[in-house]
């Protein structure tokens, strides 16, 4: 089931194209891959429909048939089109000219609206804004605790008056606080909520007119499928929400739910959650999750988030040393411990492009973050000399070197043989020549099963 | 396929004192929530789910499939499980099979039934303790599914429960399970700070021993099965369970939202990767959203759902009926 779009509809076009020329048929047939790779990542079936009806046309239009990759030109089609469809407006969180700004949280239960809005009270906060929180979900047991504990780490102001009291009253009491406190943002939590649980509803209505929020977040979880459309429908219809913010997308979900429900409802998403610590949240980049929703990873975000981690001056050293092949063991060291600081190699790896193989291949075999562990032991028992030209490292270095990690002789064979390839990879890579990144992760990694 | 607490309940040899009690008005009730389901979906006036017209099956034509996958895919049965049940069900009526629409609608439910029957159905609960051990995703129902269940053990089979509050990660889980304790009226075995999942299991089991407590209920923190390491700690709480009594888990559970899509999938086989998974209890189905993925996830998984989750309170929690369940999937 996570077959890359892109790899489905490149194997469909090159068979056709040894043909000859594509017909309206073989169109067809491309529109049917890119329908199961829509439904597979939960994009709604109605929206996948027109969708589906519009790329067609589109590709027909730009002269895909006649083009010389057919493939990737559908490819680019799809591409742009999902973009297009996620972004849009562009719109970001709107601030009151008289502060606090409010910000209503809402949806289901298990969405992660507690999470996310300590997590946005900290975003904002880390813009340099004052902000508070209020502890509305009286419903679900110790709700209130958990964002009281979750505010107070954000350092955010935290407004809890317990469960007994009425939420609506509650919200319209944080206000007031907030407003005295002189707070630039207010962010309020409720209870998750069915959409067509008409009593409760009805509550999130009133605390809406009670505390006329500047903007109402949708909390939508990643995971959801079809139903999402329904959820978003009710909730659009009662609260007017502004925008989405999805969480949960450090998983592997495709969320193609959020396109859905960005096309039911015209609502842009604003931010994605990308992880249970609190600084893990994220502006949402709908180019970005149009490729991931067609499997294509996601490059754009890796980068950022390096460029985020990663010390910047030696990211630039290290580029300058790829590019004129002075890459050494040491360098090798460094990135390792760069990409660490990313992250659980998973997640790194998954936002890598056509990465869903290479993933299954990680998982069977078990590669992991102890394998890393490995790979730094060793560099570490080597001496500046070695680490430097590691073509020096034979015979009785290598056992030294096993010895002094831990590991075995082949163990340390492999790393060199890897090494070298990725030297490789690394000034194609730094000429502008981008080689398959699943072939080189599969050839960094699968090498060192042992 | 056990579709009442006494027939899901395994309690081997021990006696069980509060079973014939609440037998009798449990069947109405199931039933019941299962037509609330339906019509709650079909007066919602919506455009974009599809229900199945009662029409469709007279008529068996290309756009009466076509109509078919589509209610189904609305379901999250996911397109691959889909397709191979329609074109089952289109062969049967094309080799004359199955013959008129009645016969065919009747046949969708009972292919769809069969693919949700898979495995062993009941709950073993025959060791003691018995230890049932609850996984899955952030938020999908752990805590309040560990807690109903606590009460229901009780209240129909009077057994004796012990909670192990595993969660020691998510702010206030703890809190939260204690909440659950108090309501059910059971024991809890709470982390004093520091502690991790397997320190908590280990005192969890170990009280339930010193009191004879029947069974230990296990919640545990909700991860992503895309975090090996997290995953690894599942394990790790398994072979606590293994060293402490030479046995592992009695009854892996995975809770699965209903409103979950093709993700679902994944879950289910990464975290029966990391423990064995011996069911699935299927939450939040008094939602619009018909939990589908659950059919994915007993066909191809094997795994089989053993309980759904129907609201908030602490008696909503049933046993799984698949029938009835496939019959709630085609909308009929
Ligand atoms: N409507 C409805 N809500 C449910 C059901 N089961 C659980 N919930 C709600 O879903 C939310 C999350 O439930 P929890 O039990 O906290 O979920 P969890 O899996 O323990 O969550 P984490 O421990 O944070 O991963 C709560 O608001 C529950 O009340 C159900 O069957 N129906
Ligand atoms: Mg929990």
């Amino acid at each position: 089931m996570f077959d890359q779009l892109s790899e489905r509809l490149q194997g469909t076009m090159s068979d056709l194209r040894s043909r000859g020329k594509l017909t309206e048929d073989d169109v067809d047939k491309a529109m049917r891959e890119i329908r199961l790779a829509l439904l597979e990542a939960d994009v709604n079936f109605k929206v996948t429909k027109q969708f589906v009806a519009d790329v067609r046309e589109k590709a027909i239009g730009e002269g895909v048939l006649s083009s010389l990759d057919p493939g990737q030109m559908v490819v680019k089609v799809v591409n742009e089109q999902l973009a297009e469809l996620m972004g849009g407006s562009g719109r970001e969180l709107v601030f009151a000219s008289k502060p606090p700004t409010v910000i209503l949280m809402a949806g289901l239960q298990g969405s992660g609206k507690t999470t996310a809005t300590a997590k946005l009270a900290k975003h904002l906060i880390g813009e340099g804004k004052s902000a508070g929180v209020a502890a509305c979900d009286t419903q679900r047991p110790a709700a209130v605790e958990q964002l009281t504990r979750l505010g107070e780490q954000a350092g955010a102001t935290v407004y809890a008056q317990g469960t007994e009291r009425d939420p609506v009253d509650i919200a319209e009491w944080a206000l007031g606080q907030a407003r005295s406190d002189g707070l630039d943002v207010l962010i309020v939590d409720t209870a998750g909520r069915l959409h067509i649980d008409e009593e409760l509803m009805g509550q999130l209505a009133e605390i809406k007119k009670r505390t006329k929020p500047h903007d109402v977040l949708l909390v939508v979880d990643a995971m959801t499928g079809q139903d999402a459309v329904n959820v978003a429908e009710q909730f659009a219809e009662v609260t007017e929400f502004d925008g989405v913010l999805m969480s949960k997308l450090d998983g592997d979900a495709r969320g193609g739910a959020a396109l859905s429900v960005k096309a039911v409802t015209g609502k842009p998403i604003l931010y994605a959650s990308t992880g249970e610590k609190l600084e893990q949240l994220e502006k949402f980049h709908p180019d970005r999750m149009a490729q991931r929703i067609l499997g294509m990873g996601d490059v754009l975000s890796l980068i950022e988030k390096a460029e985020k981690d990663l010390d910047e001056e030696e990211a630039e050293e290290l580029e300058r040393k790829m590019r004129q092949d002075q890459f050494t063991l040491d360098d090798f060291l460094k990135q390792l411990k760069q990409v660490r600081k990313m992250g659980p190699l998973s997640s790194v790896l998954g936002m890598m492009p056509g990465m869903g193989k290479a993933m299954k291949d990680l998982r069977s075999a078990n590669i992991d973050d102890r394998e890393l562990d490995r790979l730094e032991a060793m560099i570490l028992s080597m001496t500046p000399e070695e680490r430097a030209n590691p073509d020096v490292i034979r015979g009785s270095r290598r056992r030294r070197i096993a010895a002094g990690s831990g590991t075995n002789v082949q163990a340390v064979k492999q790393l060199i043989k890897q090494f070298d390839q990725m030297r490789k990879m690394m000034k194609m890579m730094a000429s502008g020549k981008m080689p398959n990144p699943e072939a080189m992760i599969r050839g960094q990694l699968g090498a060192r099963r042992r | 396929m056990p579709t009442t607490w006494a027939e899901l309940l395994d309690l081997g040899d021990r006696e069980a004192p509060g079973a014939a009690v609440a037998e009798g008005d449990d069947e109405p009730k199931r039933r019941g929530f299962f037509r609330r389901l339906r019509e709650s979906i079909s007066t919602s006036r919506e455009a974009l789910s599809a229900e199945l017209s009662s029409s469709l099956f007279e008529t068996l034509d290309a756009a009466a499939w076509e109509q078919l996958e589509e209610a189904l895919i609305m379901a999250d049965v996911g397109a691959r499980t889909t397709a191979e049940v329609v074109q089952r069900l289109e062969h049967e009526v094309d080799s004359g099979k199955v013959v008129g629409g009645e016969a065919a609608r009747e046949r969708l439910v009972e292919l769809l039934a069969d693919l949700a029957t898979t495995g062993k159905g009941t709950i073993d609960l025959r060791p003691r303790p018995a230890i049932v051990l609850v996984v899955g995703v952030n938020g999908t129902g752990k805590t309040t599914t560990v807690g109903k269940l606590a009460w229901h053990l009780q209240r129909e089979a009077g057994l004796s429960v012990m909670l192990a509050a595993a969660d020691t990660y998510r702010a206030a889980a703890v809190e939260q399970l204690g909440t659950w304790a108090e309501r059910a009226g059971c024991e809890i075995v709470n982390a004093e700070t520091g502690q991790d999942a397997g320190a908590v299991v280990f005192d969890a089991i170990a009280a339930a021993e010193a009191r004879g407590s029947d069974v230990v209920l296990i919640d545990t923190a909700g991860r992503l099965h895309t975090r090996n390491d997290l995953m690894e700690e599942l394990a790790k709480v398994n072979r606590v369970i293994d060293k402490r009594l030479g046995r592992g888990a009695s009854e892996t559970l995975i809770v699965v939202d209903s409103t979950t899509g093709q993700n679902g999938l994944r879950q289910a086989k990464v975290f029966g990767e990391a423990v064995d998974v011996t069911g699935v209890a299927l939450t939040k189905l008094d939602g619009t959203a018909k939990g589908g993925i659950a059919l994915a996830i007993a066909g191809e998984l094997g795994i089989p759902v053993k309980l759904i989750g129907i609201g908030e309170g602490i008696e909503d929690l049933r046993p799984f009926d698949p029938e009835e369940f496939a019959r709630a999937l085609v909308g009929e």
